[in-house]
């Protein structure tokens, strides 16, 4: 017993410790984890890898690296297996424009300018006066875009709406329909909780109707039918037809967004606003929308998104936005190669794809800022 | 509450404002005051309407819009166009969104006695046809036994074709499309075997393809298109100042004044003429135009035979020449007669 | 005074104000309503349009070029409407379950651990979701179904044809079922009344003893394996008949054509980036407590799907997933677009067009698809009052 401290040997400090093993950390232990983990994985990752890649690399390679970028229709006809850029190139301005006079496009441009400086104004957390300009593009720059566009005022000279087209036009009947659809959908979901029958049936009614039909009848109903409602004499031209079944469509969808948001705050909150002994709009105004509101933006942006993308339907009663000028563009017989007519819709689908994801990615980053307060 | 009310009020007001806001104006009148005709075109057709890459119209109903200008206005530049699908035309000249409707559409009874609308006249005698690749090596309509066939849908075009199987007891596939930039594309690609529609529009969409030369038109004429302009039947006033602008140029053909030779013709001692160029009678007011309506046509878009040569003849990329056919001068065995002016 | 608060009185009591506002807005809504159908009447008398129904039983005159019911264009305006609904039906129902099949798919991936598949899946979904649909829709017809070579430069003339691809659409023979195909069909039938009563006993057992039973296994077989046999034994009763190829088309046979292919295809891809968002956010939303409490249980890892995750997943999915059927049918009218006859193309299009009356061809469209979305919801009223039962 006395010679054991001498034999044996008490460590006094850890041993350092060894690296883990190379296959579980860095970039290869990551792979393991990740792609190898079990046979079946590692199949998984082979196969569906391996079509993701070679699906990825084709269509890289034909959109990027072997499409046409510079020529004429001659450069396209010789090479079938890729991009026709110089199509797009050739007809961007129309594309962009439609018909609007040449002279005038300085307008159209400025309307676009004012467009994406206040969005992201608005959009961007830390700007100053965020809620002037938010104010300012939700309530008047409607107007002044309209007036800038249409013309008539400041001098301008009127450029009839039926030379509106391609991308512009794609955004005028997105704008009017977000722009109409947030106060009168607000409007429709309390009025589907209020508690007189009359107005309960009315909004619910209007409501379900819209919703239920599909987008395509709205727009023919506007086109075809609309005008037998007004009396004689009494016109409005295609696109203000096509406009009002659109902003009525999206009031519906955004109705029920927001009334999501009415459903999900608490009881208590009405009680307590009434308590407070605020009238009904004093309540709305201050208490109840802002948090209703506020829980929806995600489902707000969404249907934004969705109103977005179903603005291609008007090319259907013969409206040329983005898609319908592409899709007549298309038929150009200088241009009846292979390449074009999916160069024109990989075109409009990039267009699209930008706004919808930016969009989305928008919303995600909301919901998350918001949400921090329920996470654990 | 008192927002609500306030809300409900000024909606109801709108609404009273937008249902009393309309009242009756005769076409004419409404076209004066805002300074334009508004003319209902095809989405294009060559040598009939049809855009340029700047958004130009030209064609041969174009013209006719023009001629109505002119006769209103003495500016034949004062048209706006409206380009229609066959599905909306007429809805669009009903609603009064378009005054005049010039898209290449056939008279028949039942658009004429059903729809509310008058024609005015024909300013384009055609007839329905077939047009096939030519290395099918098809030379008869009859031939065509279990082809599919692309054409317009909403059209006479459509039921004519089917009629046409059904007599002959042939099977088809029919593929209609709604715009006839489509109908081209479809049959370009080979979608279908036979392009059938108006001959003036399948000489027209044939240059459209990728290789017109590969293309060929078959003999059979399977309807009768007697295509022409269009207006509201509630105006009568309008209906005649359009059936004459298309007299016009009709009666201005067949007395030898053209645009070049007008300025001449006008001190022309013939009362035919006199009356035609407005130095003589008043018959203008009827129709609620200047005296010099005629010369106006004449003069700045020009007769018949000329629009007809410069968007449709022989020397255009249509090709349809007109010596013998329908559309010659009634002089020359055609059926182009107008009713005289007097 | 008294006067003057007597009616302050009345206007500031609320069941007052709550009459008045209601009668206020039935008063505007009965004069709007009033005035457009007085304007639309005098209107198509100043226009001299026809009105009424009576349209339906006028003969079409032009050619459908796919229908499920015989056709003739000798038929009526009625006959064109049934043709068109079915279509719709048709493109619909198929979409929906190729939609839910391509959508659970995708949605699993999307959770897979595995770094590609879950990646993969998520721009598929991404790319899938944020391009418009009808832009899908022209790409698969213009870009990609309109380029195949057409069927004189892939079939010889006067071959007979059991399966060929052209710009003219699918091609396959059709069948026709011989007597004896009455045994399959009653085996398929009997096969199917017997897994769900051996579900139900499976049910019941597990629920007594704990111990499972392969049901899906032994339900597959019954359903497809025991009819195939039977099929066999009986002779294989059923004929073919191959397309041939005339000097156009092929004549005869089954011709899925190309404008059905684009809007299924579509509609089907563009609608699963949606289900696979609903599946994966319905998944997600099952506390991971559940796993652990499963595992904690001893569960494998697939009965902790099938019996714990799975199931509860369903109560969020489901709603939502309606919807998307609903949209996807909806969504179907865009067929008008590339000339697949559908409700809105054969009906409110050519139709509409051949005899000019708009509003009532397209009230009765519009009816069917209200309809339509009503039945939805009532479904989706039902689902959810049922799913609260088993919640408590």
């Amino acid at each position: 017993m006395k010679n054991q401290n001498t034999v044996f040997f008490v460590r006094k400090e850890f041993a350092p410790s060894r690296p883990a093993p190379a296959s579980t950390v860095g970039v290869l232990g990551w792979i393991r984890n990740n792609l190898f983990s079990t046979p079946f994985n590692s199949l998984l990752t082979v196969v569906v890898g391996g079509l993701g890649a070679w699906s990825i690399w084709g269509a890289l390679d034909w959109l990027i690296f072997n499409a046409v970028w510079v020529g004429g229709n001659e450069a396209c006809k010789a090479n079938p297996n890729g991009a026709c850029w110089t199509f797009i190139g050739t007809r961007f301005d129309q594309f962009v424009y439609g018909f609007y006079e040449k002279p005038e496009r300085w307008r159209v441009d400025l309307v676009i300018l004012v467009l994406f400086v206040g969005v992201f104004w608005t959009g961007w957390e830390k700007a100053p006066a965020r809620r002037w300009a938010g104010g300012f593009m939700l309530i008047l720059f409607p107007w002044i875009a309209w007036g800038m566009l249409y013309g008539g005022i400041f001098g301008l000279p009127i450029v009839e709406t039926s030379q509106w087209g391609g991308f512009i036009l794609t955004l005028v009947v997105s704008l009017i329909g977000i722009i109409v659809s947030l106060p009168l959908g607000i409007l429709l979901a309390l009025g589907r909780r209020s508690n007189m029958p009359i107005i309960n049936s009315t909004c619910v009614f209007f409501i379900e109707f819209w919703r239920g039909v599909p987008l395509i009848t709205i727009l023919f109903m506007a086109a075809y039918v609309l005008p037998l409602f007004f009396p004689t004499g009494m016109n409005f031209d295609q696109l203000l037809r096509a406009l009002i079944g659109f902003a009525f469509f999206a009031a519906a969808y955004m109705a029920e967004v927001v009334r999501g948001g009415l459903q999900s705050l608490d009881k208590g909150q009405y009680e307590a606003a009434d308590s407070l002994g605020l009238s009904y709009w004093k309540s709305m105004r201050l208490i109840i929308l802002p948090q209703a509101l506020k829980a929806v933006i995600p489902g707000i942006v969404n249907t934004f998104i969705g109103l977005f993308k179903d603005t291609t339907l008007v090319l259907i009663i013969g409206l040329l936005d983005l898609l319908g000028m592409v899709h007549a563009a298309i038929a150009d017989p200088n241009w009846s190669i292979r390449s074009v007519p999916t160069t024109g819709y990989a075109f409009v689908a990039i267009t699209f794809f930008t706004f919808c994801y930016g969009m989305s990615r928008y919303s995600r980053f909301i919901e998350d800022k918001l949400n921090t307060g329920h996470q654990r | 509450m008192k927002k609500l009310f306030l809300s409900c009020l000024s909606i109801a007001l709108l609404g009273g404002i937008a249902i009393a806001g309309g009242h009756e104006k005769g076409t004419l009148a409404a076209v004066k005051s805002k300074g334009h005709i508004q003319c209902g075109v095809s989405q294009g057709l060559p040598g009939f309407s049809n855009p340029d890459d700047q958004g130009n119209w030209s064609g041969l109903d174009v013209d006719y819009c023009r001629a109505m200008s002119a006769a209103v206005f003495g500016d034949a530049n004062k048209v706006k166009y409206t380009p229609l699908s066959a599905r909306a035309r007429f809805e669009a000249l009903r609603s009064g969104e378009i005054d005049v409707l010039a898209r290449n559409t056939t008279w028949t009874m039942q658009r004429d006695a059903t729809l509310g609308l008058e024609f005015v006249g024909v300013n384009y005698y055609d007839g329905q046809g077939f047009m096939v690749r030519k290395t099918l090596g098809v030379s008869s309509a009859m031939e065509l036994d279990g082809a599919s066939a692309c054409t317009n849908t909403g059209t006479t075009t459509e039921l004519n074709l089917t009629d046409f199987f059904r007599a002959n007891g042939m099977q088809f596939e029919l593929v209609a499309f709604e715009r006839a930039d489509e109908v081209v594309a479809a049959y370009d690609a080979g979608r279908c075997d036979v392009y059938t529609t108006d001959r003036s529009g399948l000489a027209a969409q044939r240059t459209k393809l990728s290789n017109p030369d590969d293309h060929k038109v078959l003999p059979e004429i399977i309807s009768k298109e007697p295509l022409g302009p269009v207006v509201r039947q509630d105006d009568p006033q309008w209906a005649d100042l359009a059936r004459w602008t298309l007299n016009a140029m009709i009666n201005a053909e067949e007395m030898g004044i053209n645009s070049g030779n007008v300025d001449s013709k006008r001190s022309d001692s013939n009362p035919a003429v006199k009356r035609l160029m407005g130095t003589e009678g008043d018959l203008h007011e009827a129709i609620g135009v200047n005296n010099d309506w005629a010369y106006n046509i004449v003069k700045q878009v020009g007769n018949y035979g000329e629009v007809y040569e410069r968007h449709v003849g022989a020397n255009t990329p249509l090709q349809l020449g007109r010596g013998g056919t329908v559309n010659d001068l009634w002089t020359n065995g055609g059926l182009i007669y107008a009713p005289p002016v007097r | 005074m008294t006067e003057r608060a007597a009616t302050t009185s009345i206007l500031n009591n609320s069941e007052f104000r709550r009459i008045l506002y209601q009668l206020l807005i039935a008063a505007l809504l009965i004069y709007l309503g009033w005035s457009i159908v007085e304007n639309t009447i005098a209107n198509m008398e100043a226009r001299d349009i026809r009105t009424g129904f009576g349209f339906l039983n006028e003969t079409a005159g032009f050619s459908i070029m796919m229908s499920l019911v015989p056709y003739e264009p000798g038929n009526t305006y009625g006959r064109v409407f049934i043709v068109g609904l079915l279509n719709t039906l048709l493109v619909a129902g198929v979409g929906v379950v190729l939609a839910t099949i391509v959508g659970f798919l995708v949605g699993v991936m999307r959770l897979s651990q595995n770094w590609v598949v879950s990646h993969l899946a998520n721009i598929y979904v991404e790319i899938f979701r944020n391009v418009p649909l009808l832009l899908q829709i022209l790409f698969w017809y213009t870009a990609v179904l309109k380029p195949l070579p057409g069927p004189r430069q892939v079939f010889e003339r006067n071959t007979e044809i059991y399966f060929g691809i052209s710009n003219r659409g699918i091609t396959g023979p059709e069948f026709i079922l011989l007597e004896n195909f009455s045994f399959t069909t009653w085996t398929i039938l009997l096969g199917i009344l017997f897994t769900i009563g051996m579900h139900r006993w499976s049910k019941h057992r597990q629920a007594a003893t704990g111990q499972q039973f392969p049901v899906v296994f032994v339900g597959l077989g019954l359903i497809i394996g025991l009819p195939i046999l039977i099929f066999l034994l009986s002779g294989a009763p059923i004929e073919f008949t191959p397309a041939k190829m005339g000097r156009f088309n092929l004549s005869g046979g089954i011709t899925i054509i190309p404008e059905f292919l684009a809007v299924l295809l579509a509609l089907a891809l563009y609608t699963a980036a949606f289900i696979a968002e609903i599946v994966r956010a319905g998944i997600q939303a099952i506390n991971y407590g559940q796993t652990e409490a499963s595992r904690a249980l001893g569960l494998r890892n697939g009965t902790t799907l099938k019996m714990v995750i799975i199931p509860q997943a369903m109560r969020i999915i489901i709603p939502p997933l309606t919807s998307q059927y609903l949209n996807l049918t909806k969504n179907s009218a865009l067929a008008a677009a590339i000339a697949y006859p559908d409700l809105v193309a054969t009906f409110a299009g050519t139709a509409l067009n051949q005899n000019g009356q708009a509003l009532e061809t397209l009230a009765i469209t519009m009816t069917v698809y209200l309809s339509l979305s009503l039945l939805t919801s009532a479904f989706m009223n039902w689902f959810n009052s049922r799913v609260k039962l088993v919640e408590r």
